[in-house]
C-alpha cells in the first residue's frame, strides 16, 4: 500500500481500503495535514463521520489512536475542591498518563482526536494553543514537555459555540456533512455488501428523506449502515411501509421524531413517489 | 487609468477596442507573481469579513506547495481550509471565490484580446425553442454543472437578443428565465408540479446565466467594471442560525470577564486569607520546624454564581429570542449558572442548556418541554418571586449575582416588591434588564418602579449594543452603575 501522505489519491485509497469512503475535500485535508502536521478543526452536524474519520486516518497511516473526549474536567476539579485535586494533577505520573502528554511523549507518531471541543471551555482552548502550535506542554513544576513526535491532530465540534480566533487560527479547517445520495449509497454497500443495489438505494433515499424533515436528531452514517444490515438480517427485499415501521427505530430514537417520520414518510413508502423525493433531498 | 495601463502590457496585436475609454477598461493591474494575487483575493476576503490574518495566509501557501495545481477543485479546497474557518466564512468564501477569479480570468482575456465563438444574431440554433426549453429544465433538474452552463449560453443566444439587452443583467436574467418557462417548486405542496423545478438549482442556473451576460458584457465593452459586493441574501446561510447569536456571545465573553474580576476585587483582604498548613510545615523545615514563616493558600478569584431569570410570555415575544441567546451564550461563559424561565409560574431551565449545545434545539426544548405552567399566557412577577423564594433563597449568598430580563408588566397583579427585596437582599447584586424602551416603563401594567428600588442597576435593553452598555456599567464599580437608584 503506498503512503498515504504521498498524494491526495494516496490517501483517498489508503482511506477507502480501511473502510472509509472519502469526500474531495476530507482526503485533501487529511493529505495536507498529514504532509504538514497542521491540526484539523473537523467541524459537522452529528453523525457524518467526524470521530470515525480520526479512527480511519489512524488505520490507514497505522498510527496509535490517543483519544481525548472532553467532559468538563475542570468542573469536576472545581466540586472535589480545588486544594484536593492539587496534589494528584501535577504528579508526573498522572500527567504522563493523561491523553494529551501521552500524545506527545509517544516515540512513533500518533493520532490524537481531540472531541467535542466546543463542549469545554475556553480556558482549556487556551491550553490547547500550546500544544497544538508548538507541540509541547509546559507545567510550572516539571518545565517543559516537548513532543518526541508530530502527532497527527484532529479535533471535532458539533458547532455548538464559536471557538476562539486563536484556536481557529492554528487549524486547517473542514466542514464534514451528510454526504449526498451516491456516495452514501458507496459507503452503505461497501459496509453492507450483500444488499442488493435496488433496496440500498431506496434505504439511502428514505434516509435522505427523513434527513430532510425537522427533526430532533436526523439519522447518521453510521444509522444508515446499521439499517442496512438489520434488513439484511430480516431479509428484506424491499422497504415497504410495514418493514420501515418495524425498522425506523434503528434510524429515528426520538418519540416525537417517530410520530413525525411516522406520519411523513411512512405514507409515501407505497405510493412509489419516493424516486423523485429522494433525488431532491 | 485605461489608457495609461495599456501601454505595460504586451501588445495583443489587436487595435485597442473604442469602447475601452468610453466604459472605464481595465483596472491598474498590480505587482506580477503569484503572490500578490493572493494578496488580493485574501483582501477581499477581509473585504467581505473574514478575519484572513498573516498566519492563514503562511498556511495558505503552504499548503498550495504541496499540490500539483492541476484541479481547480483542489486548489479551491485547499485554500478554503486555511482561509475559511467556519462554515458561513466558507459560503463567503465560495463567493468571493468565484467573483474573484471569473474576473481574474475575464480580464486575462481581454488583455490577450481574446473572443469566444458565440452564435450571432444571424445563426440558425442547432434546434428548436421547445426544444431548448426541455433541455434546459432536464439539466436543472439533473443538476449537472457543465450542462447547466453550456445551456445557459445557448439560451442566451436564444433569448438573449445580443447587444440589445436591458443594460441591467438582473432584468435580463428574469427575462431570460420567463421566456424559458422555468419556474421554481412552490414549496409546502406534496405534489409539485410536474413542470416546476427545485428552487435551489433553479437559482444555480440563474447564476450560470447572469455570469455568461457578465462574460459577453465584458468582452463586448472590453473593460471590467468594478466587482459588486457581496449581497446579504447570498451570504446567509439557509435555514442559518441567529445571525446575532455570535454577537452576543462577544458581549458576553466580556462580562464574564467583568464579573470575575470584580469577585476578585471583593474578595481580597490579606488578613482574611486562609493558612495552608502543608506549606507552611515544609516552609518551616528550613528553621527547624519552628514555623516561623506563615505560608497562606493562594488567592485565586471566585467564580461569580449567576442566577438569570427570563420571562418568556408573549409580551416579550420579539425580546425573548434575543434574551435566550443571552442564556445560550452565559451558559458558555459560566459554570456556576442557573436559569430559569418564567410566564406564569418559574421553571429551572439549567439542565436543558447544558444538555442541548444548538440554539434551535434549546429554543424549541424551551418552547415545548420546560415546564413552564403558561395557562393563560400573562406573566404573574409577584408569584414568580414568591416561588423563586421558596426555591433558591437558600442558594443565594453575597457572591451571587441575579440577573432579571423581563418587562415587569404584571397585568394587574400583585407584584409582590416585598419577596423581590428578600431574593435581592440574599444575592450580592440584583440587576434588571428590561426590554421596553424606559419611555414605556410605569406606563400600562408596568410596575417596574416597585422592583427598582431593590436593584443594583436597571438597564434598557433589547440590543446587542444595549447589552454592552449594560457590561460597561457593571465594570463601572461599586455595583452602583449612574444609571441606577
Amino acid at each position: 500500500m503506498p503512503d498515504p501522505a504521498e498524494s491526495i489519491e494516496a490517501m483517498r485509497d489508503g482511506l477507502e481500503a480501511v473502510g472509509y469512503l472519502a469526500g474531495e475535500s476530507t482526503a485533501l485535508v487529511s493529505f495536507l495535514a498529514t504532509k504538514l502536521g497542521k491540526p484539523v478543526l473537523v467541524e459537522g452536524p452529528a453523525g457524518v463521520g467526524k470521530t470515525e474519520l480520526a479512527k480511519a486516518l489512524s488505520r490507514a497511516t497505522g498510527r496509535k489512536l490517543i483519544r481525548k473526549q472532553l467532559l468538563r474536567i475542570q468542573a469536576e476539579a472545581a466540586d472535589a475542591g480545588w486544594e484536593a485535586v492539587q496534589e494528584d494533577i501535577f504528579g508526573q505520573e498522572f500527567l504522563l498518563t493523561r491523553p494529551l502528554l501521552q500524545a506527545i511523549a509517544e516515540q512513533d507518531p500518533v493520532v490524537l482526536l481531540i472531541d467535542e471541543i466546543d463542549k469545554t471551555d475556553q480556558e482549556f482552548e487556551a491550553m490547547l494553543l500550546e500544544v497544538l502550535s508548538d507541540f509541547q506542554i509546559s507545567i510550572p513544576e516539571l518545565g517543559v514537555i516537548e513532543a518526541k513526535s508530530r502527532p497527527l491532530v484532529l479535533l471535532t465540534s458539533n458547532n455548538s459555540r464559536e471557538l476562539t480566533e486563536a484556536l481557529k487560527r492554528r487549524c486547517l479547517y473542514l466542514w464534514l456533512d451528510y454526504p449526498d445520495v451516491e456516495r452514501e449509497l458507496e459507503i452503505v454497500r461497501l459496509h453492507a455488501p450483500e444488499l442488493s443495489e435496488t433496496v440500498a438505494r431506496k434505504l439511502v433515499e428514505v434516509v435522505h428523506m427523513i434527513r430532510g424533515l425537522d427533526l430532533k436528531k436526523p439519522p447518521s452514517i453510521a444509522e444508515s449502515i446499521d439499517w442496512a444490515r438489520a434488513l439484511l438480517m430480516l431479509g428484506a427485499d424491499d422497504i415497504d411501509s410495514s418493514v420501515f415501521e418495524r425498522t425506523m427505530s434503528i434510524i429515528v430514537k426520538h418519540r416525537t421524531d417517530l410520530d413525525v417520520v411516522a406520519e411523513r414518510v411512512g405514507v409515501k413508502l407505497d405510493d412509489g413517489l419516493l424516486g423523485r423525493l429522494g433525488t431532491t433531498g | 487609468m485605461a489608457s495609461s495601463d495599456g501601454s505595460a502590457r504586451p501588445a495583443s496585436g489587436r487595435p485597442r477596442a473604442a469602447g475601452r475609454a468610453l466604459y472605464g477598461g481595465l483596472p491598474e493591474p498590480g505587482p506580477p507573481g503569484f503572490a500578490p494575487r493572493l494578496l488580493e483575493f485574501a483582501d477581499e476576503l477581509r473585504g467581505e469579513g473574514l478575519a484572513v490574518g498573516t498566519s492563514e495566509l503562511l498556511d495558505a501557501f503552504q499548503v498550495l506547495g504541496e499540490l500539483s495545481w492541476s484541479s481547480e477543485e483542489d486548489f479551491r479546497e485547499a485554500l478554503a481550509a486555511t482561509l475559511a474557518k467556519s462554515q458561513e466564512d466558507r459560503r463567503v468564501y465560495e463567493l468571493v471565490f468565484d467573483r474573484f477569479f471569473f474576473r481574474a480570468v475575464e480580464r486575462e482575456a481581454v488583455e490577450r484580446g481574446l473572443r469566444e465563438e458565440r452564435f450571432g444574431e444571424g445563426d440558425r440554433l442547432p434546434f428548436d425553442l421547445d426544444d431548448l426549453r426541455e433541455r434546459i429544465r432536464e439539466a436543472v433538474r439533473a443538476g449537472s454543472d457543465g450542462e447547466m452552463r453550456d445551456l445557459a449560453r445557448l439560451a442566451i443566444a436564444a433569448f438573449g437578443r445580443q447587444g440589445e439587452g436591458s443594460g441591467v443583467i438582473g432584468v435580463d436574467v428574469q427575462r431570460i428565465r420567463r421566456s424559458l418557462e422555468l419556474r421554481g417548486e412552490a414549496a409546502g405542496r406534496d405534489l409539485p408540479d410536474p413542470d416546476s423545478v427545485p428552487q435551489d438549482r433553479l437559482r444555480e442556473f440563474e447564476r450560470h446565466l447572469r455570469r455568461e451576460l457578465e462574460r459577453a458584457l465584458i468582452e463586448r465593452t472590453q473593460s471590467l467594471p468594478p466587482a459588486k459586493p457581496l449581497r446579504e441574501f447570498d451570504r446567509a446561510l439557509p435555514s442559518g442560525p441567529l445571525q446575532d447569536l455570535a454577537a452576543v456571545h462577544r458581549v458576553v465573553a466580556q462580562l464574564k470577564r467583568r464579573l470575575a474580576t470584580r469577585g476578585h476585587q471583593q474578595g481580597g483582604r490579606r488578613r482574611s486569607q486562609a493558612v495552608d498548613v502543608r506549606r507552611t510545615m515544609r516552609a518551616s523545615l528550613e528553621t527547624g520546624g519552628v514555623p516561623m514563616r506563615l505560608r497562606f493558600r493562594p488567592r485565586r478569584p471566585r467564580r461569580p454564581e449567576l442566577y438569570v431569570l427570563c420571562d418568556v410570555s408573549t409580551s416579550v415575544t420579539s425580546a425573548s429570542v434575543f434574551f435566550l441567546s443571552v442564556l445560550h451564550a452565559l451558559h458558555d461563559s459560566f459554570r456556576k449558572l442557573r436559569s430559569f424561565v418564567f410566564v406564569e409560574r418559574i421553571s429551572e431551565v439549567t439542565d436543558v442548556f447544558e444538555r442541548e449545545r444548538s440554539f434551535a434545539a434549546i429554543s424549541r426544548a424551551i418552547a415545548t418541554d420546560a415546564g413552564v405552567a403558561d395557562v393563560s399566557g400573562y406573566t404573574d412577577y409577584g408569584r414568580v418571586w414568591l416561588e423563586f423564594l421558596t426555591e433558591v433563597v437558600d442558594d443565594l449568598d453575597p457572591r451571587s449575582t441575579v440577573i432579571v430580563l423581563g418587562d415587569a408588566r404584571t397585568n394587574g397583579r400583585e407584584p409582590h416588591a416585598q419577596a423581590f427585596a428578600q431574593v435581592s437582599e440574599h444575592a450580592g447584586r440584583t440587576f434588571w434588564l428590561n426590554p421596553e424602551p424606559r419611555l414605556y416603563w410605569n406606563y400600562g401594567d408596568s410596575v417596574i418602579a416597585a422592583y427598582e428600588p431593590y436593584c443594583d442597576g436597571v438597564f434598557e435593553c433589547w440590543t446587542t449594543k444595549q447589552l454592552e452598555v449594560f457590561v460597561n456599567a457593571l465594570a463601572g464599580g461599586r455595583g452602583v452603575p449612574a444609571v441606577a437608584r
